[in-house]
């Protein structure tokens, strides 16, 4: 029972074959190769496969693949932008503040700081950790990614992105 | 000599010192861009998907397995059982001290959630769908979950012990039949009956840990690639070499046919150690004659490896001076079905578990005991945070009961440099006095404190530990130096998010004189990075550390030999790349330092537990709480967290304090909340959703991270390891401070709102009965 979806992937047109079946994680990683976005607890608790859809964060190992049919969908792999090679002012802050230790979260927290950003641009500690309740990281870098959030709104206001 | 690479391109600069930088991590751009590669996500070509199909009994006799439906169903490769496997591998029995677990279950199975069957499928769906169709009918035998009630070898776990012969101290069990002893380590030092018979008082208590579980964000997998010429393993594995020898062993090859492959791991922490599913990929490789992949899902991480529970009795006599005279200690581990590494739990923490006290007449019996639950392992602290729970709570409730400050009550007790720890080995290089006047300094101890009102009443406690590190282990790394002059370092120790790779470099650069960036580490490789013990225990940073160090000074002292030969003055500072033209006539040959490090070390006496050198290195921590307990409702609100140890001199001051606030956050999700629950040997919350982890919510709203000034004399640039330390005084500070706030003691973990409540109403005299 397979059918073909186009989306917008990072700012290029694709399609995909899929089963009914597939989340968005195994879609992205089986056809695409990316692998930013992965699967943990499966629940939608720990939020290590955070991709953006329409520009909103999803949990992507819940999500099926048949939704993204004619959405667009951004990755932590361009969130600096399609193309690009350089880093987002929130991956500079992540690297600056010593904001993770293993990585494998850190997808999901740059994906979701990036949103409050987008949001709030000056966010309080407080609003920070309400906004990241949902994402989970066991090396327990949480103090440091406060910080890095805070050092990337600085960035963000001193150098708008385009 | 004086030659540095930056970026890799040649110069002739000096870079200055690299240990003491607090650069950023050197993977830091692949992980915050998600392509840094995990094993959980990797893919092979023809590669099939595993999928286990697990016990539903804890203890049973297997009297048939139907595969019929799961491998009718359409898509499936084949239904795998133990009888395919010991064609292969007749003896299909693995692990680090016994090689007591089956790489799927033979005849019996051992606890709730053990592999008995895997499905082959090229489509993990297809896999997952017909594991669901496998049927097992079992005799059900009497189960045994308790360590206490193991501990009466009333209904057997295994009918023999296996040691695996690699540990001396284990050898004795061998054949043993009619125990679920693992290991019982003894320290006997001076007179304890005596001493307790002359105290002036006598205090005796018991302390429970609960089951927990390392949640790495990554879950388990490994991927098998095995021809009749070598196989190759991409693990996420914590000991890649130990995995090496324990396939080729199973296998009956030269380790040189057995390749291991470690990409990062997505979190480690005692887990990922020794050999977990990478001897069932190689037998599923070898029956489908194809890459095969395990892949775990969180929930089966519950079924895998976990935290020892324990129970630990502590008895300890005190003279009409406050001072310690004699302790006993109990400590019974609960290892689960298999043994995987707990009997070197047992001894390598049993022996610390008098505490960081100068104690005349100590005893210790430490017991790793089999019970029918799934199998417990190390743990960031290898039994340590059990062992500080139980003695610095102790401590407290003495220095409560003689009407001592319980920082005065320590500091009269403590064990200071110079002075034996009750193996016999003189202390020294041990700064947990200083860690705990820190922690002091920092609450003002013995100035007012602010106690609460009405319903919310405030507290604080204190704690204070030592930990040895596991010893003897040997570490090697090699380092090459091209002709272009960049610098490659091949060290097998795993970063699993703790920074060793940046530290590594730092050592490889403060030795060459090159920046720490300029440095490329080879991704862990058995077929090119050197045997390493493995990556735990925070044994990394001094072992590799003095490797890496010693595999530096023989490059340098190469070089310079290599100057000498094309006739450079002595002290010439000629930039490499014209130093390998000058010796080669072109851009050619290399520079290889490899360096080796075992430090000393004496095995304990049989008898008595007593040896002059146990430990290279003490690792060494205090820390401090501020709680207020809300005493309608039993919730604990942790308002001030503090931690300070001794790593030595640390290497990058900012990831330390990283490793101190990681380990801590961590230790607080083991005191206040995280407990596997099962029932009648099943996990009932193996999911997320029902175990809950430390979230940013959870984090105190003040947390002090240091490390006191120190240096640890044979330490590679003074500095020792940091992994584990920050975790072992979290429990029983925050215990110390709820007794201090609303008056009740807690003996056993976690440390949650039930708990507290209940003890609120026992103290009230209104205690609630137990739910049924």
């Amino acid at each position: 029972m397979t059918r073909t979806i186009s989306f917008t992937l990072n700012g290029e047109r694709v399609a995909a074959e899929i089963e009914p079946h597939h989340n968005l994680v195994e879609v992205l990683q089986r056809e695409f190769n990316l692998m930013g976005a992965r699967e943990s607890c499966g629940q939608g608790m720990c939020g290590c496969c955070t991709v953006l859809v329409n520009g909103t964060a999803v949990s992507g190992c819940l999500y099926l693949a048949a939704f993204i049919d004619g959405a667009a969908v951004t990755t932590v792999e361009a969130i600096a932008g399609p193309q690009s090679n350089s880093l987002s002012p929130v991956q500079e802050a992540f690297i600056e503040a010593g904001a993770f230790q293993c990585g494998y979260c850190t997808p999901g927290f740059v994906l979701m700081a990036t949103q409050l950003l987008d949001a709030d641009p000056d966010p309080d500690d407080e609003a920070i950790r309400h906004y990241l309740s949902g994402n989970l990281c066991r090396c327990g870098a949480y103090p440091q990614i406060v910080a890095a959030i805070k050092l990337a709104a600085r960035k963000r206001r001193a150098q708008p992105v385009a | 000599m004086a030659t540095s690479m930056q970026g890799g391109t040649s110069g002739a600069q000096v870079a200055g010192p690299q240990v003491g930088r607090s650069l950023p991590r050197l993977e830091a751009r692949e992980k915050v861009s998600g392509r840094a590669e995990y094993t959980h996500t990797m893919r092979l070509p023809r590669m099939l998907h595993g999928k286990i199909f697990r016990s539903t009994v804890a203890h049973g006799r297997i009297k048939a397995i139907d595969t019929g439906a799961a491998a009718a169903l359409p898509g499936v490769y084949r239904v795998v059982t133990s009888e395919d496997v010991r064609k292969l591998i007749p003896e299909p029995y693995y692990g680090p001290a016994f090689h007591d677990q089956p790489i799927l279950a033979v005849d019996k199975v051992h606890y709730v959630g053990e592999p008995v069957a895997v499905v082959l499928a090229a489509d993990p769906h297809v896999a997952e769908e017909a594991a669901q169709l496998v049927v097992a009918e079992y005799e059900e035998l009497p189960a045994v979950f308790d360590e206490l009630g193991a501990a009466d070898n009333a209904i057997l776990v295994h009918a023999e012990l296996k040691p695996a012969g690699t540990f001396a101290d284990l050898k004795h069990l061998k054949g043993r039949k009619g125990t679920n002893i693992a290991l019982d380590f003894k320290l006997r030092r001076g007179d304890v009956d005596k001493a307790f018979a002359e105290a002036a008082h006598v205090f005796e208590h018991t302390f429970r840990t609960q089951k927990c579980l390392h949640v790495a964000l990554e879950p388990y997998a490994s991927i098998a690639d095995w021809s009749e010429s070598g196989v190759t393993i991409y693990s996420g594995a914590q000991g890649p070499s130990f995995v090496r020898t324990e396939i080729a062993r199973l296998l009956g090859w030269p380790e040189n046919r057995v390749r291991i492959k470690v990409p990062y791991l997505g979190g480690g922490f005692g887990g990922k150690l020794y050999i977990k599913l990478e001897a069932l990929a190689t037998a599923l490789s070898m029956i489908a004659r194809r890459p095969v992949k395990i892949a775990l899902t969180m929930e089966e991480q519950f079924y895998t490896i976990t935290k020892h529970p324990s129970t630990f009795r502590i008895k300890t006599g005190v003279d009409s001076g406050g001072r310690i005279t004699a302790r006993k200690c109990e400590v019974y581990w609960n290892g689960g079905a298999y043994a995987d590494i707990g009997p070197r739990v047992t001894q390598k923490s049993g022996f610390t578990a008098s505490g960081p006290y100068d104690i005349e007449n100590v005893w210790i019996d430490s017991y790793a005991l089999y019970t029918n639950l799934p199998p417990a392992g190390a743990l960031r602290g290898f039994g340590i945070p059990q062992l500080v729970w139980a003695y610095e709570s102790h401590t407290d409730m003495i220095a409560r009961a003689i009407k001592l400050d319980p920082v005065e009550f320590r500091r009269r007790n403590v064990l200071r440099e110079g002075r034996p720890h009750a193996t016999g080995q003189i202390v020294e290089n041990a700064k947990h006095e200083a860690a705990l006047d820190r922690v002091a300094e920092r609450l003002n101890w013995g100035k007012p404190f602010d106690r609460g009102s009405g319903t919310l009443r405030r507290g604080r406690g204190v704690a204070m530990a030592i930990k040895a590190v596991i010893s003897p282990t040997t570490s090697v790394a090699n380092i090459n130096i091209a002709a272009d002059g960049s610098t490659t370092l091949y060290c097998g120790t795993i970063d699993m998010g703790q920074g060793s790779d940046t530290a590594m470099a730092q050592i490889t650069g403060e030795v060459l004189n090159i920046a720490a960036e300029s440095v490329r580490i080879v991704p862990r490789d058995t077929d090119v990075t050197p045997y390493d013990m493995g990556t735990l225990g925070s044994r990394s940073l001094f072992h590799m550390g003095h490797a890496v160090r010693l595999a530096a000074e023989e490059a340098r002292d190469k070089i310079k030999a290599m100057a000498r030969d094309v006739g450079e003055p002595e002290g010439s500072n000629i930039p490499l790349p014209e130093l390998f033209r000058k010796k080669y006539g072109m851009q050619a040959g290399n520079i290889i330092g490899t360096g080796i490090y075992k430090p000393d070390y004496v095995p304990p006496d049989p008898a008595t537990g007593l040896t002059p050198n146990v430990t290279p290195f003490w690792m060494c921590a205090a820390a401090g709480a501020e709680v207020e307990v809300d005493t309608e409702t039993g919730q604990v609100r942790i308002l001030r967290l503090i931690n300070v140890v001794d790593c030595g001199r640390p290497v990058n001051p900012r990831i330390v304090e990283t490793q101190i606030s990681g380990a801590s956050l961590m230790q607080l999700g083991f005191t206040m909340f995280e407990k596997m629950h099962i029932d009648a040997g099943q996990v009932t919350n193996a999911s997320l959703a029902d175990y809950k982890i430390p979230g940013i919510l959870d984090v105190p709203a003040v947390m002090e991270n240091e490390a006191v000034e120190a240096r640890q004399s044979n330490g590679p640039f003074g500095a020792k390891g940091v992994g584990e330390t920050a975790t072992f005084c979290v429990s029983p500070a925050i215990a110390n401070a709820i007794e201090d706030a609303c008056g009740v003691r807690l003996t056993e973990l976690p440390l949650n709102a039930e708990a507290v409540f209940r003890a609120l109403r026992a103290q009230a005299g209104r205690p609630l009965r137990d739910a049924s």
